[in-house]
């Protein structure tokens, strides 16, 4: 069974599925470094809050009766982009900004402290007990038999790589066509120089907060979905995942956080399910630092020119 | 880079209340938005799964005290502090006693809980803290006159007091250094340092120490490191192997557990030092997790999950802490002739740290002032021009990488000792942040700083330990706090290290 071609495809299925939601997150990471050039390390914590707000928001509906499965799904979706994104934006408004101009240490350790706040916010208010949900969508079809070994792709990962394609489309679109992408590109190029010719540079800089929490608030949906499980802890492990994925395919890249994210996934799900489960997190690092090492900007990130 | 956050007070201007309750409804907005959902519903488990119970009145009074908050802020900035101080003012006596009452036992707590505005204890106290804050704001406006507003308007008051406080620090250290020395040696013998101060104490000495070690390597040589704890787990496990299979006593492996530190420090260093800043950062993360997972599955030598437990305390030139000492043998009390305290035992692991404390302290001092330390600060400030003066950067880094990640190895084998007992779960990813935030918030580079951060940071949380929920929530806040209050650490100075002419200077 190990050896067979069916198996290598389940794995594949799974670590696709755990990409999109890696690669999901990674985007905010990303669109941060490149605008703002820090680590926003509480955007993991926006994933959690964002798959708290996702459970709330299912079980509130399970409460008023809705029970039609597409309608409940999209109802639960825009709620948790809403609401995660105030959390996006009150972080950069009352975190970051007043740091902006101070040096990085200073703004890492700010979000370093933003993230443990979360977390913690997060537990008092909640509980820290796991909270399962029922599962939402259930069912698939089977694409491959070999002997009792069945590779079923579920209506659910169909479900979440639709949605990721349609969200990456949508942002492509967004940072390459609008104005507001436009101006990103630019506060990213030189935040100053932007300024000047009228770029409204604090707008730009929290949209780019926003942007990033919508996306890390449906990977925590994604993730609420996939899982069935949550707790206030899932942000750090996610997050750290995340940026890996991020620096893998170059920081500033939001294809590269893309392929950053389905690489992690894919090396994670391949590598519990041919090695052991135990070392997995060792096996998406140890190919980070080998990158690192041999393409020190990541897989699609171009290369810093240094002047003296 | 200038502190450049904040736009230049002017003089109070006139007073828009549309603008004004514009954007307090606006602050009223967004808390709805953040308190909608986690605030105001609380996930219960029930019979048979999940069920949401709500709290709409939470989110009411969020939303209320943001509006008010954000509209007393405009008062403030307006230049009108006499209504704001008023109202909160009333509103920190109406709070105070209800909160204090409700933390009591009995019926009055039952009413007083049900006249405060939130139902978290935890929401009650932050309310009551920018209630006190708006009030003392409002109040040193209406006491001082408008430039005392526009300083609160400019965002950081009081930051140029702290620069100054600062630098006045730094030239009282020469004299304050030997005060604070004498007070931390005679430390265990004032009164009030019972076995649970000292146990305090200890750990605030623990993080000083792995504090200094860490400051080598992020303040002296500028390599953002976050997997710090990483080699502490090596020196802890390092030493804990070494007794409990072979027997070893702690000062031997003392030498022998920073050895295996930087020597871990030294291999993992190698592939990566070439890499900058943030990829440094997320790499170093990265071997520091590894680290911790290699810990937690290697089962035939770390015993996994389990831990090492029974690890020997150190002696005292070879005689133990123990009320019985074995036939033939001697322990530290019939040695010395005294009756048996096993505070004794607290008191020696004290100035176990503390003296190696002082020495990681002092060894910083001196190598800052050797080709090495200087070579390190050359590459911190640029990497291009110390390269091309003829330093070897990957050498350099590793040196700095190496003896940072050996005290902590030392500080590691010093933790096993102490606590005898040792688990993958003492070396989470927070500690390295939480040794990092120690370098950062003191003011890199200064080691009294590392000092101050450390009380501030370790010591007390653990004298509010009873408010254990909150400690966590209380830390992350204050470490955001500290960092937009003064971003560049509380005791920040950029001194030279060498100098030309006068006390210090550069022999030739």
């Amino acid at each position: 069974m190990l050896g067979t071609f069916e198996y290598f495809v389940d794995q594949a299925i799974n670590g696709i599925t755990l990409g999109a939601i890696y690669g999901l997150i990674a985007i905010g990471y990303t669109l941060v470094y490149g605008i703002v050039g820090m680590i926003n390390f509480a955007h993991g914590e926006i994933f959690m809050i964002g798959a708290f707000v996702s459970i709330i928001a299912f079980l509130t509906l399970g409460f008023l009766g809705l029970t039609w499965v597409p309608l409940a799904l999209l109802l639960v979706l825009v709620a948790t982009m809403l609401l995660t994104a105030v959390y996006g934006w009150a972080l950069e408004r009352f975190a970051y900004r007043p740091l902006r101009r101070s040096p990085r240490l200073a703004a890492l350790i700010t979000a370093i402290g933003m993230s443990i706040f979360l977390q913690n916010y997060v537990q008092l208010l909640q509980g820290a007990r796991n909270k399962p949900l029922q599962q939402v969508i259930g069912g698939g079809f089977e694409i491959m038999r070999e002997g009792d070994y069945v590779v079923t792709l579920s209506y659910l990962q169909i479900f979440i790589l639709l949605l990721t394609v349609v969200l990456m489309a949508v942002f492509t679109l967004v940072i390459g066509r609008t104005a507001l992408g436009r101006e990103q590109r630019a506060c990213e190029q030189d935040r100053d120089m932007a300024s000047l010719l009228g770029v409204n540079v604090d707008r730009t800089i929290s949209l780019t907060f926003v942007m990033g929490a919508v996306l890390a608030s449906v990977a925590g949906l994604v993730f609420l979905l996939n899982y069935g499980v949550i707790d206030f802890y899932i942000g750090f492990l996610a997050g750290i995942k995340a940026f890996t994925a991020a620096v893998l395919g170059g920081i500033g890249s939001v294809p590269g956080a893309m392929l950053g994210g389905l690489l992690i996934g894919l090396i994670e799900a391949l590598w519990s399910g041919y090695f052991t489960v135990e070392y997995k997190d060792v096996a998406a690092f140890s190919i980070l630092v080998l990158v690192l090492i041999f393409r020190p900007t990541g897989l699609l990130g171009t290369p810093d020119v240094e002047k003296v | 880079m200038t502190d450049a956050t904040a736009p230049p007070p002017s003089a109070p201007g006139p007073f828009h209340v549309r603008g004004a309750l514009k954007e307090a409804g606006l602050a009223a907005f967004v808390m709805l938005g953040l308190s909608l959902a986690l605030i105001g519903a609380r996930i219960d488990d029930v019979s048979g799964g999940l069920a949401v119970r709500w709290r709409p009145f939470d989110v009411l009074a969020a939303v209320v005290v943001a509006f008010l908050g954000r509209l007393g802020l405009a008062f403030l900035r307006a230049g009108r502090p006499a209504p704001v101080a008023l109202a909160s003012g009333l509103s920190c006596a109406a709070l105070a006693p209800l909160l204090a009452v409700s933390a009591t036992g009995g019926g009055a707590a039952d009413w007083a809980r049900t006249a405060l505005p939130f139902s978290g204890f935890a929401v009650n106290v932050l309310v009551l803290v920018v209630v006190v804050v708006l009030a003392l704001r409002a109040g040193l406006a209406w006491r001082f006159g408008a430039r005392a507003g526009a300083r609160a308007r400019a965002g950081a008051p009081g930051a140029e007091t702290m620069d100054r406080l600062a630098s006045v620090a730094r030239r009282a250290a020469v004299h304050a250094v030997p005060v604070l020395l004498l007070a931390a040696v005679l430390f265990p013998f004032l009164p009030f340092a019972d076995r649970r101060i000292l146990d305090i104490a200890i750990l605030v000495v623990t993080y000083v120490m792995l504090g200094w070690g860490l400051n080598i390597v992020v303040g002296l040589a500028g390599l953002l490191d976050l997997g710090y704890v990483a080699f502490y787990a090596v020196g802890a496990y390092a030493y804990a192997l070494l007794a409990t299979e072979m027997g070893l006593g702690f000062w031997l492996c003392l030498p022998f557990a920073g050895v295996m530190a930087a020597l871990a420090g030294v291999l993992l260093g190698f592939p990566v030092l070439r890499l900058r800043g943030d990829y440094l950062a997320i790499v170093t993360l990265g071997f520091g997790e590894m680290i911790r997972i290699v810990l937690l599955n290697w089962y035939e030598v770390t015993n996994g999950p389990d831990g090492i437990s029974g690890i020997p305390k150190p002696t005292f030139f070879g005689l133990p802490f123990v009320r019985s000492p074995p036939e033939g043998t001697e322990s530290f009390h019939t040695f010395f002739g005294l009756a048996y305290a096993p505070i004794d035992r607290i008191v020696f692991l004290y100035y176990v740290i503390l003296a190696m404390a002082l020495i990681t302290n002092q060894f910083t001092l001196r190598i800052r002032k050797l080709p090495v330390g200087r070579a390190w600060e050359a590459l911190r400030e640029d990497e291009t021009a110390s390269r091309s003066l003829g330093i070897n950067p990957r050498n350099t880094k590793l040196t700095a990488f190496g003896i940072g990640a050996m005290f902590a190895g030392f500080a590691g084998s010093f933790f096993a000792t102490r606590q005898g007992f040792i688990s993958p779960e003492s070396f989470v990813f927070i500690e390295s942040a939480v040794i990092l935030a120690i370098v950062v918030l003191g003011g890199m580079g200064s080691q009294v700083g590392v000092v101050l951060a450390a009380v501030l940071l370790i010591g007390l949380p653990e004298i509010f330990r009873d408010l254990q929920e909150f400690r966590m929530l209380a830390f992350g806040a204050t470490m955001v706090l500290i960092m937009t209050w003064r971003p560049r650490g509380l005791l920040a100075h950029r001194e030279p290290t060498i100098r030309l002419s006068g006390k210090g200077a550069v022999r030739r």
